[in-house]
């Protein structure tokens, strides 16, 4: 591993810095904040599932490149009906203390998820699963979950209905297995170092609250042999430029974040180790269809969206590789038919001269200008996008009233429906077209313009219902296209992942979801 | 001197309940709620965490509730934190915090004290301008300016110190978070230094000394040097508070594991245990560092009596 | 004269303070550092008054094809725009008018608060003194953010509410500084005198004891302006403050913070705006303490 420290060491260089001394089969990355628990069923954020995903292991698990493979699940059979999955454990199986893992730590994991009592904010992911809600809001008892373990090695798991995204959200940490032995001695406090036993290819070593978590390679992981470090050093740092500067001075070797307006110094500097990537993800503008509101009307919906020019966003304002968006869906979803957005095709003046017109028939004009309250939550990037929106509706004779303000209260305005366009993003919970569209179902409590169409409601339920996977893309595709016909929401762009990675890294590929485990990851030999 | 102090310290249990209460309610009036994310949960969720941290009773009944545990010791856990009580949260903080504080405090006085000295005796003189211009820079340029900079030179460009972390309290990741933290008073401290020297310099009891023929170094080390440090003592008190308690710039910015960020992200998180925690810990500080700073004034000028 | 016999000052005739203040700006005239700070403060202020009007660029302008460019003469950016593509120096002077405001009004109201309860404490004592200070510490630990995020519910978005809310924290300092001061004044001779003669309580207070105090309060106002400014940039950041499209300096330094490799123009320019004036009133207030001190005179 001497040669990675060279590697480093010339790239530290180049920079015209002096390397720092490090020991080359420990990997040290940046992640955005604090993990507000390292027990899977207490958590719902992202950068958790950066620590989290290096020391559990679901049923299924995620490769490098983000692609599902087995993980404890040797091999699976699902039934005819697509309702019940029947998931045959390796044998090799072991927690991190020795403990042999079987199928009764998952379904001790499972029940334990959607009791009531856990209050995991995360467990509608598993709502799926055959009586999941009704067990969590406390109508049944947790053992009458669709959860069996047939025997030691041998799991079989009943859904309410088909679900085709359901093997992809077994390797999400919601439905990672927990150590029955050990959370039974040590109750709500066994998710702490000393205590914490896993079954992952890393297990907890140290945790030191808001400046470092070690973790060791675990000797018992089924595939042991094949993780290349030795050690995983993860560091919180919430501030973007920190995390940049530290990783400049070689202080850690990933950044799962960088500050986008840093990006055109990185590409100069740092070339081979800035990443972006598309991201499961959508940023976009929620338009208030609430009675009383001017963006209750389709037509000043349609104006608003027409004259934002995304590209001047994505490229000006962003300028790190995102795609401006004209759908709701973000592109490379799986299962997912995207239908032509009205928005495209027509170029930048044509839009603005349709734009006009349709302010004109809604009864705008310069005599009775729209004044409109548009919420952000603050950050350097939504500033600069709202400031750019409002000046790009200006020539409408729209006047911008700009309000931010922190995430607690922006997100409580939104939902109280105080706004007519409000700031608002979604990253896929999962990869499946309907985590995105059930956000415009009526009545949902992310659905912030109260955006309501019973056709729309109609469409994605019969896309429930429906098995076939094409015939259920098309409806979505369907639902997606009415719903953007209605410009129920003001799509931006969709989000890229950015990362900054050591170049002497090998086995760390970008992808979709922003999934990276450490597993695959190792200091390349060679110079 | 005994009798007032544990008078003072009697207030203190009025003064801390009026604190814990109005913070209570404050924080609970305010919208948002520690479960508003950029997610919304679905109502069932939303129910279970609000009755797994008693949040679905009435206000007051969680103010007894809350006041009940406190009683026994108890601050609740944290809502962000999950895995960690706020008496550990704090308990884990707080020596960092200290640490770091009471160097720069140090740091801070060592320097800012002989030079507000040094230019209240040549006031007015180049020296003089050239010493408070300096000091000044250092409240012009805002820590969350000078912290990513002395990161920047110190760290990435020079790589003397390491530009973040803490390293279980190394000295090499200390110096800067240090450097940063004491600017600021620096700049404080020498200037109310020279002005109140400035002052004490033009009093009675000093041509007094004067005229009894003490040598200048003697007059001002003896006579002007304790009185002159009344104001400075009088900002210490809140100022230390605030220092040892961290700041939530240099914490995030250099990777410091202090409390100071709690102060910000518990109310920005809504994190209600934690901020009520940060709120009684801070109260006791304050409360604890005016106090010492009154038994100080009658040590610096023996005019100063606390008579009840 | 001496300090302690400042009592002497208190029996000349009334009609002796018109030519105090004439007396004090006389003397102010000779100290060249105040008077060039003095100058330049004024230049200051003008140009953030009259400057918006004679900049090429409107304060919420964009020019398209310049995001986050450097200065360019050409294109009548003299210090370049910022991630917008709007003209940073309309930006910093308006911001100006902002953070000068905001920074007169909030240290008047700290100063008058905090001298005037600070010194009544003092002089009064005792039960007094002990509840007036135990006010002051129950402010100190309030959760401020807390405070301003419901100031913020109740009153909605006003500019005024940043002068109540920092005025509102900023004063606690200063009246624990002038407390400290009044408790070592008032057993000296002189206020004894003036309490053996009959002079009443405020008439001491106002009189005799603030004027004695005025070496630190006068420091401590000059080191309050650059809180206040950089405070109103973070009540900006909860919502409070100044909103886009204005802006202030604290905003404006903290949006260049980030950038200070890529566009330095961003932090430089508002931050020599800043530091200009903080040196000018520094000097300005040294000035004014000299011209106003009663030993002197």
């Amino acid at each position: 591993m001497l040669q990675s420290r060279t590697l480093l060491g010339s790239l530290a260089l180049t920079l015209g810095l002096a390397a720092a001394p490090l020991h080359a089969d420990t990997l040290r990355i940046a992640i955005m904040g604090e993990p507000a628990s390292l027990d899977p069923h207490k958590i719902s954020g992202t950068w958790e599932n950066d620590v989290v995903g290096d020391l559990f292991e679901g049923l299924i698990t995620e490769a490098a490149d983000g692609e599902r493979i087995p993980g404890v699940a040797e091999s699976w059979e699902i039934s005819e009906d697509g309702t019940v999955y029947t998931f045959h454990l390796r044998e090799s199986a072991r927690w991190s203390d020795g403990t042999p893992l079987t199928a009764d730590d998952f379904v001790f994991a499972l029940r334990r998820i959607l009791n009531p009592a856990t209050a995991a904010d995360y467990a509608y992911l598993l709502y799926p699963i055959r009586h999941a809600e009704a067990v969590y809001s406390g109508e049944m008892a947790p053992e009458s979950l669709g959860v069996e373990a047939l025997d030691d090695q041998t799991l079989r798991i009943t859904l309410e209905r088909a679900t085709p995204y359901f093997l992809d959200q077994l390797s999400h940490y919601t439905a990672y297995p927990v150590p029955r032995h050990v959370v039974e001695e040590h109750g709500d406090r066994w998710s702490r170092a000393g205590t914490l036993v896993s079954n992952g290819p890393f297990t907890l070593q140290r945790w030191q609250s808001q400046t470092r978590i070690e973790a060791v390679r675990n000797p018992h992981y089924h595939d042991a042999e094949n993780v290349a470090l030795d050690e995983v050093i993860y560091f919180p740092i919430e501030e973007r430029n920190t995390a940049l500067n530290r990783f400049r001075a070689g202080e850690i070797d990933v950044a799962r974040d960088f500050p986008t307006q840093q990006y055109d110094w990185l590409q100069e500097n740092l070339p081979e180790a800035t990443h972006t990537a598309p991201y499961l993800g959508i940023y976009y503008y929620a338009l208030n269809a609430r009675d009383g509101h001017p963006t209750a009307d389709p037509r000043v919906r349609e104006a608003l969206s027409l004259a934002v020019r995304r590209e001047v966003i994505t490229e000006q304002i962003l300028g790190t590789g995102e795609q401006p968006a004209y759908h709701f869906v973000p592109p490379g979803a799986n299962h997912h038919q995207s239908l032509a957005s009205p928005l495209n095709g027509l170029d930048e003046e044509a839009r603005l001269a349709r734009a006009g017109e349709l302010m004109r028939e809604a009864g705008y004009g310069p005599d009775n200008p729209l004044s409109l309250k548009l919420r952000y939550n603050t950050s350097e990037d939504h500033r600069t996008v709202a400031i750019a929106i409002a000046a790009m509706w200006r020539p409408l004779g729209v006047e911008v009233e700009l309000f931010n303000s922190e995430v607690a209260v922006h997100y409580a305005d939104l939902r109280r429906g105080d706004f007519d366009v409000g700031r608002a993003g979604w990253i896929g919970d999962y990869n499946d077209p309907q985590n995105f569209l059930s956000l415009l179902e009526s009545g949902v409590a992310n659905n912030y313009g109260a955006y309501s169409q019973a056709d729309f409601d109609a469409l994605m339920a019969q896309a429930a219902e429906t098995q076939d996977l094409t015939a259920r893309a098309a409806l979505m595709g369907e639902a997606e296209a009415l719903a953007l016909g209605d410009s129920a929401v003001l799509p931006i762009y969709y989000y890229v992942s950015r990362n900054l990675v050591n170049p002497a890294l090998a086995g760390w590929e970008n992808n979709l979801e922003d999934i990276h485990r450490s597993r695959w990851v190792s200091f390349e030999d060679g110079q | 001197m005994l009798v007032y102090t544990l008078k003072r310290l009697c207030y203190a249990v009025p003064t801390l309940l009026i604190v814990i209460t109005l913070a209570f309610f404050l924080m609970h009036l305010a919208p948002g709620g520690p479960f508003d994310g950029e997610r919304s949960l679905p109502p069932e969720i939303e129910a279970n965490l609000m009755a797994a941290y008693h949040l679905d009773q009435p206000v007051w009944k969680q103010y007894l509730i809350y006041l009940g545990n406190l009683l026994q010791g108890d601050f609740g856990p944290s809502f962000k934190y999950k895995d960690f009580s706020v008496t550990e949260l704090i308990a884990q903080g707080f020596p960092v915090s200290l640490e770091l504080g009471l160097w720069a405090i140090a740091l801070a006085l060592a320097i800012g004290l002989p030079l507000g000295v040094i230019a209240a005796l040549k006031r007015n003189s180049g020296l003089d301008y050239l010493v408070m211009g300096t000091a000044l820079a250092g409240v012009a340029v805002p820590n969350f300016v000078i912290a990513p900079l002395l990161a920047l030179v110190f760290g990435v460009f020079l790589a003397w110190l390491p530009v973040g972390g803490w390293n279980d309290g190394h000295w090499r990741n200390m110096v800067l978070p240090i450097v940063a933290l004491s600017i600021q008073q620096i700049a404080y401290i020498a200037r109310l230094m020279r002005a109140s020297m400035i002052e004490v310099l033009g009093s009675h009891h000093i041509r007094t000394a004067r005229a009894k023929g003490l040598t200048e170094t003697a007059v001002i080390l003896r006579h002007a040097l304790r009185p002159a440090l009344l104001p400075v003592v009088s900002y210490l008190g809140p100022a230390i508070a605030g220092i040892i308690t961290g700041s939530v710039v240099i914490e995030q910015i250099f990777g410091i594991p202090g409390i100071g960020r709690y102060f910000v992200q518990a109310a920005l998180n809504r994190d209600y245990t934690l901020v009520m925690g940060t709120v009684v810990f801070y109260g006791a500080l304050i409360v604890l560092l005016n106090l010492v700073v009154d038994l100080l004034y009658s040590a610096l000028d023996p005019q100063i009596r606390h008579d009840d | 004269m001496m300090t302690d016999t400042a009592l002497t000052q208190d029996q000349a005739p009334a009609a002796a303070g018109d030519s105090l203040g004439r007396e004090a700006w006389r003397r102010l005239k000779q100290n060249r550092a105040a008077m060039a700070s003095l100058i330049l403060l004024v230049l200051i202020t003008l140009a953030c008054v009259v400057g918006p009007w004679l900049t090429p660029w409107g304060l919420d302008e964009v020019n398209w094809s310049a995001f986050m460019a450097p200065p360019d003469i050409a294109a009548g950016h003299y210090a370049g725009t910022d991630a917008n593509g709007r003209d940073l120096l309309t930006r910093t002077l308006y911001g100006g008018q902002i953070s000068l405001s905001v920074a007169l009004v909030a240290t008047l109201v700290s100063l008058v608060i905090g001298v005037l309860y600070g010194a009544i404490a003092g002089y009064l004592g005792g039960r007094a003194d002990a509840l007036m200070m135990r006010f002051v510490d129950i402010m100190y630990s309030l959760p401020f953010m807390f405070l301003v995020i419901l100031l913020m519910v109740v009153f909605g978005r006003n500019i005024l509410l940043i002068y109540a809310a920092i005025g509102a924290v900023e004063w606690l300092d200063m009246s624990r500084i002038v407390r400290g001061q009044v408790l070592a004044l008032k057993r000296r001779e002189f206020v004894e005198a003036a309490h053996a003669l009959g002079v009443r309580g405020w008439t001491i207070v106002t009189r005799h004891l603030i004027p004695n105090t005025l070496g630190p309060v006068i420091v401590y106002v000059t080191l309050t302006v650059p809180k206040v400014i950089l405070l109103e940039s973070f009540l900006s950041f909860l919502g409070l403050g100044v909103q886009e499209p204005l802006t202030s300096w604290g905003v404006l330094i903290s949006e260049g913070k980030d950038l200070m490799e890529t566009a330095p123009w961003m932090l430089l320019v508002p931050s020599a705006f800043l530091a200009l004036t903080l040196l000018c009133l520094n000097f300005l207030g040294d000035g004014l303490r000299d011209a106003l001190d009663p030993k002197t005179r």
